[in-house]
């Protein structure tokens, strides 16, 4: 009864702190008002400027279709809330329960949300990541500057990294009739992500677009010239690029180092948590007054044998916010396991490009709908022998069809005909090029569409 | 797991006595969400099983693939629009008719409309605001949809009263029942689809070669898209179905409006004061009074499993969207009108691969026309409530709505 008491007390005269003022942690705040929190509510984050959308970064604000600075979110209701912008946080005080920020200043809290998300991996040597024409994509200034660049017309634009983020830059590159080069060590572009089937039909895709597309090489080196800006790039099979613009895009570090001596499992792989957004401690037990939300926190999933995900998607950060809002002020009994689905999109060489699932973790891929050839299909990912994802080339309207493949371990591959069949529905090897091995057979479904109703039960064999 | 009363209630619902208020029979199909029927034909009433179907690639919208075509097939005739085919050719030319219409070709098309509709419809509301009493269907919500599809198909308005009778008789054929109904209307409404078939195929040739205009009509005529260039029997069928739908939907979806407002004085009330809160008001018609109540049949391509019964391939699949739309497993107080209601993911449209083409423009109409008449009419009341309804319970809407003012 007392415990209900304080919750009760906690809910209307409580403390909460978010450290990240994007995505996640805009969403949590609201998500926090819908609750019913009326305590007091801080945002910290260390971007001067009101939470924005980073998806538009490397599509419409290059193209020009969306000037950087409208990228604002939109809000979805009043959040009440004091914000502290501009200044980032510098450690925490987990015993103390306060959040230290790097002006001295110190922000205390009765429950804590960190949703400091990820950078850009800077180009390792400092150098030459300083040379004037050498970019990243995850700020809106980021974008709005390569903007400018691009819009001035560059001879040669090299994009380092055929990930995502890399290869929709080069998209926008060829859409502006700009000469791209795109670098990646790997045998094809998006193969991380997506396997090398996919990553093929990636990769002609980009060629057909007249994308000079040099994948298994390195870029070793950077070189400027005597102004400081670059001008050239060495590959590790002895070739050059002649660029005036770099874009590096090599994925994301995560800020965690704030963490370091808080006593949170917190390092390069994020924060882990619990499904229900607790964080753990470094001795891996669950605590009770901080949760993780978004592209930083790193959580066990049933459907994938529990195995801790971290998901830098835009609807993982929503979907994850909402889940981690909700357990921040309910009890204990009434708690939500984050169980959405991982859902990604991209748009790439007029293409709409879009998963459900975790590809990763497959160990088989067959294309189920459509026709490679004209790049627009829906591809199913299985692992031994049940769907665990699916990849769509404009036919996103389809996927729903395969989340509920996957929420209900329904088997690989789905076998019944459908009308638009491709010719040859072979299964082939996923192949990810660092293929982590599943080794236990754990194999759940999923129930219910609501966040408040979604369990997992275990599936039985054979039934 | 199979409910052969569930026929009878879907029976009832055809019915022309239901159609003023069809939803106590759609709570009572829900009982049963996937319900076979005596002739071997499912109906399907609850929100996630609808919309399971609509995105499960192995639901067909070809006739070719159900076992009993029945009477449908008439109304399909050989070269079907992208309503009754499956990807790829729906895709296809649903593709090439949207490069007219709107994204990725024609972002700004809907929106740059805005003045016209405006026009069109304050022209229509200068004749109504002296009378003491007003039709909303005759004298407003049918005129102007479809002046505004006239437009953009490049079909001349001055024709209406030639095409007019033809669109009646092809819709009345939507929900054609062998068994109870006269067999003239059967022919009556094949004929109407050759005639109304000729018609257009003549105003396609008039469209050829011609600098091309900045009607549909034309733009198909002429154009070499990536795609290449539709068929002349592709075209026909296109502008055919834009025609219907641009005719028959969005009237019912401005009188169900008007209706429903009138019914609600606290929220037409609030929509006076604040005109923007119109965008949800649509949305919530969409989900509360949807024009199109029912997708009567799709076709099983293969055996599917949905909520636990199988569906035996070349089954037929009837998608009961108005009462997927009032189900309370999924709206909270689904019978309640309520415009501030979030994240309003009505079945409004349809969806999947089939969503609504016309939606975009159906909303803005509608959302013009209900500020402009309710700005304009003088404490309107109505003069019988329920109104007389269409024959149409797939397009079920008022067939008048007698409106009085001060
Ligand atoms: C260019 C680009 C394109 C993308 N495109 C897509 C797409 O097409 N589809 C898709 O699904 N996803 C896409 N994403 C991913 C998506 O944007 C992210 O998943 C989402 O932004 C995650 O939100 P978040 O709030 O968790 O993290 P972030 O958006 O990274 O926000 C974290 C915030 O915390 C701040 N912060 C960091 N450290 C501190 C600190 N110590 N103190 C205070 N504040 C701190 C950061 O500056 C930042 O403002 C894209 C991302 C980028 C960059």
């Amino acid at each position: 009864m007392t415990s209900e008491r304080s919750r009760e007390t906690f809910r209307h005269d409580g403390r909460i702190v978010v450290v990240g003022a994007s995505l996640a942690g805009l969403r949590a705040a609201e998500a926090l008002r819908d609750e019913g929190f009326t305590g007091s509510l801080t945002l910290v984050g260390d971007e001067a400027c009101e939470p924005y959308d980073r998806p538009p970064l490397s599509k419409q604000v290059l193209t020009g279709w969306v000037p950087a600075d409208g990228t604002a979110l939109p809000r979805r209701r009043e959040i009440d809330a004091e914000w502290l912008l501009g200044v980032p946080a510098s450690g925490l005080d987990l015993a103390g329960k306060r959040v230290e920020l790097a002006d001295g200043r110190e922000v205390p809290f009765d429950r804590l949300l960190i949703a400091t998300g990820v950078r850009a991996r800077p180009w390792a040597d400092r150098a030459e990541a300083a040379l004037d024409g050498v970019f990243v994509v995850r700020t809106r200034d980021d974008s709005g500057r390569l903007w400018e660049r691009l819009a001035a017309g560059p001879g040669r634009v090299l994009v380092i990294g055929a990930g995502f983020a890399g290869s929709e830059i080069a998209s926008v590159c060829r859409e502006r009739d700009i000469p791209v080069t795109v670098a990646e060590t790997a045998e094809a572009p998006l193969v991380g992500a997506l396997g090398s089937m996919v990553g093929s039909i990636a990769a002609n895709l980009q060629r057909a677009h007249g994308v000079d597309l040099r994948c298994g090489v390195k870029v070793t080196r950077l070189e400027g010239d005597e102004r400081g800006r670059v001008r050239r790039a060495h590959l590790s099979d002895g070739g050059t690029v002649d660029a005036d613009v770099v874009v590096v895009a090599l994925g994301g570090v995560r800020n965690t180092e704030w963490l370091r001596d808080s006593g949170l499992a917190a390092g390069v792989w994020g924060v882990a948590c619990d499904s229900g957004c607790r964080a753990f401690d470094v001795n891996g037990l669950v605590t009770d007054d901080v949760f993780v939300a978004g592209d930083v926190a790193r959580c066990p999933h049933p459907v994938y044998e529990y195995r801790f995900l971290s998901l830098e998607h835009w609807a993982n950060a929503v979907e994850q916010a909402q889940v981690a809002a909700h357990n921040m002020v309910s009890s204990p009994t009434d708690r939500w396991p984050h169980l959405s689905m991982p859902a990604f999109w991209s748009m790439q060489f007029g293409v709409n490009i879009k998963s459900v699932g975790v590809p990763v973790l497959s160990d088989e891929v067959v294309v189920t709908q459509g026709s490679v050839e004209e790049h627009r299909f829906v591809a199913a990912y299985g692992y031994r022998g049940r769907v665990t994802a699916a990849v769509s080339f404009d036919n996103a309207k389809w996927l729903d069809h395969y989340r509920h493949l996957i929420e209900t371990a329904a088997p690989f591959p789905p076998s019944c005909p459908t009308p638009d069949q491709p010719a040859d529905m072979k299964p082939v090897p996923a192949h990810f090029p660092n293929s982590v091995i599943i080794t236990q057979g754990a194999t759940v479904v999923v129930t219910g569409y609501e966040p408040s109703e979604r369990r997992v039960a275990f599936a039985r064999p054979g039934g | 797991m199979t409910v052969t009363q569930a026929s009878s209630t879907f029976q009832r619902i055809l019915d022309h006595s239901s159609r003023a208020d069809p939803y106590p029979l759609y709570a009572e199909l829900r009982r049963t969400p996937v319900a076979r029927q005596e002739d071997g034909g499912y109906i399907v009433s609850t929100y996630r099983e609808i919309t399971a179907l609509l995105h499960d690639p192995h639901v067909s919208s070809d006739t070719d693939n159900l076992h009993d075509p029945g009477p449908s097939v008439a109304i399909r005739g050989d070269s079907p629009a992208f309503i009754g085919l499956d990807p790829p050719q729906h895709d296809r030319l649903r593709r090439m008719a949207m490069r007219y219409f709107g994204p990725p070709h024609s972002p700004t098309l809907i929106d740059d409309m805005r003045p016209d509709l405006n026009a069109i419809v304050t022209n229509l509301i200068d004749n109504l605001v002296s009378k003491d009493e007003i039709d909303v269907v005759d004298d407003f919500a049918y005129p102007f949809p479809v002046t505004v599809i006239c437009h953009l198909l490049g079909v001349p308005r001055e024709d209406e009263p030639r095409f007019h009778g033809w669109v009646e008789a092809i819709v009345a054929l939507l929900d054609f029942n062998p068994a109870t109904d006269p067999e003239d209307r059967m022919r009556e409404g094949v004929r109407a689809r050759e005639d109304l078939r000729a018609y257009l195929a003549e105003l396609l040739e008039s469209r050829r070669g011609r600098p091309p205009g900045n009607d549909l009509l034309s733009r198909l005529a002429n154009d070499d898209g990536p795609d290449g260039r539709m068929t002349d029997e592709e075209i026909v069928s296109t502008a055919n179905l834009l025609l219907i739908a641009g005719h028959e939907t969005t009237v019912n979806l401005i009188t169900n409006g008007a209706l429903t407002l009138l019914r609600h004085p606290d929220v037409l009330e609030r929509l006076r004061r604040e005109p923007g809160m119109i965008v949800r008001t649509v949305e919530e018609l969409l989900r509360y009074e949807p024009p199109v109540q029912l997708i009567l049949w799709r076709a099983a391509y293969s055996d599917l499993t949905v909520a636990g019964t199988t569906i035996p391939k070349g089954s037929r699949i009837t998608l009961v969207l108005a009462s997927g739309n009032r189900d309370p497993s999924y709206f909270r107080d689904p019978d309640r009108f309520d415009p501030d209601r979030r994240d309003n993911q009505h079945l409004g449209f349809g969806g999947g691969v089939h969503l609504c083409f016309g939606a975009p423009l159906a909303r803005l109409e509608t959302q013009i026309a209900l500020n402009e008449l309710f700005r304009n009419l003088e404490s309107p009341r109505l003069v019988a409530d329920p109104p007389p309804y269409r024959q149409s319970a797939v397009l079920r809407g008022p067939r008048h709505l007698l409106v009085r003012q001060e």
